[in-house]
């Protein structure tokens, strides 16, 4: 304990404060894009899986394993996957955008269910009036189920990405200078485990919680039939 | 040459036999109502005439136009010359009014904005919610969404119009209202299916009734000769349950 | 692209990919069963105590589920033998994971606890239970079928997310085999793509084992997909 105290000058100096600011700035922006562009994609998959005939099984089967299969791959693997696999192609790539890549891979999956659930929540007699109308599936999905969809695919959405925030720590073994990459970096330096990790874990708590709380908040507004009205004066606004 | 003529139209949910061959026809500017106890298959037709449930044979003729619902171009033509009004409106909830009228008319039938908007303006007038053009559905009564769901019929201009129960999710006061813009279509001319358990309705407004149980057509018949006079026992049977209250 | 894969090696250590896999599924187990325990612990104490236990438990549940796992695994592997105390990478890991289950079933045991109705309680109580006994009598059987796909669910997030991180502090698991194996011959892809299909046979066969389990004790449809 007392090693603790005495190293905490030391350690709290303002270039590793900055270190520390800038990894934790890393860190959200990895989540942030890898989760958009995840998510994105997610759509995507989704929207290709509902393809309808005989003919788009293959297809069906593809987006459905898919998911399956990323979503029972521990993210670590995957990241040396990802890694792996894009330096025997190139060497040329960032480590950010290998995590990047990663992330994204792994967030369409856990995304793709979410957007489904979104989807199918929406009466299928909307799409029945819209298919007697001749409106083609994308117009359909994109005018009349989507927007009803939103307010059930952002709350679970967003709750995902800033629980994702915690597992960016994974993307620590590649090298990236995030925050526990910093930490780990601390740790070695010979600052103690307790301060170095101890610390570490109040960065992250400070980034996660305010943000979950903040989800909460708006799953809440979005929940209640006004929220509901509300998010439709907002699109149409 | 009947405008519409369904010819041993077959459709299954599954093993179950939903509609073991239905034929009936109809001309220009008729109205026909297919009535029957519950389960007769009479909802199941008009989802068949519009490709919502697949007909596993028989073809439908409009103008002496084939179309054999096996081929996707097939149904599209079906639906582009008929349009349906459900018992539960399905209005798209996430559009106002004027959006739900105006959708399919200027995206599908890609006719002109100009020429589309005012066409609503008077269709919703024509059914009397001129003035809840921006309204959005969860706005609406019951009644006031089924006069929307017509007028968005309309605005697809079909050679015929299918109405499907479209009373029976309202509240009783709110009943008369569609059924007085069934009228006027009626009297303006409007070729017509309707399906319907409003007896009195059906026996003012139908040229032509349709008796269906278990999925066959059992009598058809002008109103009056088939209301009072069934020549079936099961017409018989339904009629007189029908008509002692 | 010029990399030949050659698989030859791997199907030659396949044993010791094997042994990883026991004992990822091994950690699995015993994290989730003490994650359990701690679980319906930290859920009765919400549910029935006095406040500042309740706080203290909100307090540990919140800064669990807000910090990453390797980050508390890491505490306890470097922290820990500060404070004099030596712990082996497994033993580290396996309470990390315990403690990390913990928070994760509290939240959602106590979601199952809120659904039981209160005039059921207040039966037991005035039959003279104790609230050990009306969670064990009233809520568990209760609520069991209703909350299992969650646990179910997160049973196969430990195994598979939980103990690979202990591949990081030097853990035989699974990624942990693959990635001493790999530093041998360098055959990083040809294992990591091994492992990734044995993790994905380990969850469905983990899956299924739990959706029969389901069926037959709490008569719930679990799904696999």
């Amino acid at each position: 304990m007392d090693r603790v105290i005495e190293q905490m000058p030391r350690f709290f100096a303002s270039g590793n404060l900055n270190l520390l600011v800038e990894a934790a700035g890393l860190t959200l922006a990895m989540t942030f894009v890898g989760c958009l562009i995840g998510f994105f994609l997610a759509f995507l998959l989704v929207y290709l899986r509902q393809t309808p005939g005989r003919w788009a099984i293959p297809l069906r089967l593809v987006c459905i394993g898919y998911v399956e299969i990323f979503r029972r791959i521990p993210f670590l693997v995957v990241i040396y996957l990802v890694l792996f696999f894009i330096q025997t192609v190139t060497t040329d790539a960032s480590l950010f955008t290998i995590a990047v890549v990663a992330i994204c891979i792994y967030a369409t999956a856990y995304t793709a269910d979410i957007i489904r659930g979104g989807l199918e929540s929406v009466p299928k007699t909307q799409i029945e009036a819209a298919q007697t109308m001749n409106l083609s599936r994308l117009r359909t999905t994109v005018t009349i189920v989507l927007p009803q969809a939103w307010p059930v695919i952002i709350p679970p959405a967003i709750a995902f990405a800033v629980s994702f925030i915690k597992d960016t720590a994974l993307v620590s073994q590649i090298g990236v200078f995030e925050l526990t990459f910093r930490g780990k970096e601390l740790n070695n330096q010979g600052f103690s485990g307790i301060l170095v990790f101890g610390t570490i874990a109040i960065c992250y708590f400070l980034i996660s919680f305010p943000l979950s709380m903040l989800g909460q908040y708006l799953e809440k507004r979005l929940a209640t039939p006004r929220g509901q009205r509300r998010a439709r004066s907002i699109r149409n606004a | 040459m009947p405008h519409l003529a369904v010819n041993g139209v077959r459709a299954a949910y599954g093993t179950l036999d939903v509609l073991k061959g239905v034929s009936f026809s109809m001309e220009k500017g008729e109205v026909v109502a297919l009535v029957g106890p519950s389960g007769s298959g009479k909802s199941t037709v008009l989802r068949t005439l519009v490709g919502l449930t697949p007909a596993s044979a028989g073809t439908v003729q409009i103008h002496g136009n084939t179309i054999d619902f096996k081929s996707a171009g097939a149904v599209r033509a079906a639906r582009d010359q008929m349009a349906i009004v459900f018992q539960q409106y399905n209005l798209f909830q996430n559009m106002d009014v004027m959006r739900n009228v105006t959708l399919a008319p200027i995206k599908i039938k890609r006719r002109p904005a100009g020429e589309v908007m005012p066409e609503a303006e008077r269709l919703l007038r024509m059914v009397g919610l001129a003035e809840k053009k921006h309204a959005f559905p969860d706005e609406l009564s019951g009644g006031q969404q089924q006069r929307v769901a017509i007028a968005r019929a309309l605005a697809l201009r079909p050679q015929i119009l299918l109405l499907d129960e479209v009373t029976s999710a309202l509240d009783p006061e709110l009943v008369n209202e569609v059924l007085d813009t069934i009228r006027r279509l009626a009297a303006d001319g409007m070729s017509m299916i309707v399906v319907s358990h409003e007896m009195s309705f059906v026996r003012e407004v139908a040229d032509q009734v349709v008796f269906m149980d278990q999925g066959e057509v059992i009598e058809t018949g002008p109103p009056k000769a088939i209301f009072d006079v069934p020549k079936t026992a099961r017409a018989r049977d339904f009629f007189a349950k029908i008509i002692r209250h | 692209m010029d990399y030949r894969f050659q698989y030859g090696v791997v199907w030659d250590n396949f044993d010791a990919l094997l042994e990883g896999a026991w004992l990822t599924f091994q950690l699995g187990v015993l994290a989730f069963m003490g994650g359990l325990l701690i679980g319906l612990a930290g859920a009765t104490i919400k549910s029935f105590a006095p406040q500042p236990f309740r706080f203290l438990v909100d307090a540990y549940v919140v800064f669990i589920t807000n910090t990453p796992a390797l980050i508390q695994i890491y505490f306890l592997y470097f922290g820990l033998p500060e404070v004099g105390v030596r712990w082996s990478s497994e033993a580290c890991v396996l309470i990390g994971l315990i403690l990390n289950a913990g928070a994760y079933l509290t939240l959602i045991l106590r979601a199952g606890f809120l659904s039981v109705r209160r005039p059921e309680l207040e039966a037991g109580l005035t039959m003279g239970m104790s609230i050990l006994q009306q969670v064990r009598y009233i809520i568990v059987p209760h609520i069991a079928k209703s909350i299992y796909p969650a646990v179910a669910n997160f049973f196969i997030v430990i195994l598979v997310m939980g103990t690979s991180i202990g591949a990081i502090i030097g853990v035989d698991e699974l990624t942990g085999t693959a990635i001493n194996l790999s530093t041998v011959n360098y055959r990083w892809l040809e294992y990591f793509s091994v492992i990734a299909v044995l993790y994905v046979i380990l969850t469905f066969i983990a899956s299924i084992g739990l959706a029969l389990f389901g069926r037959w004790a709490f008569r719930v449809k679990a799904r696999i997909f």
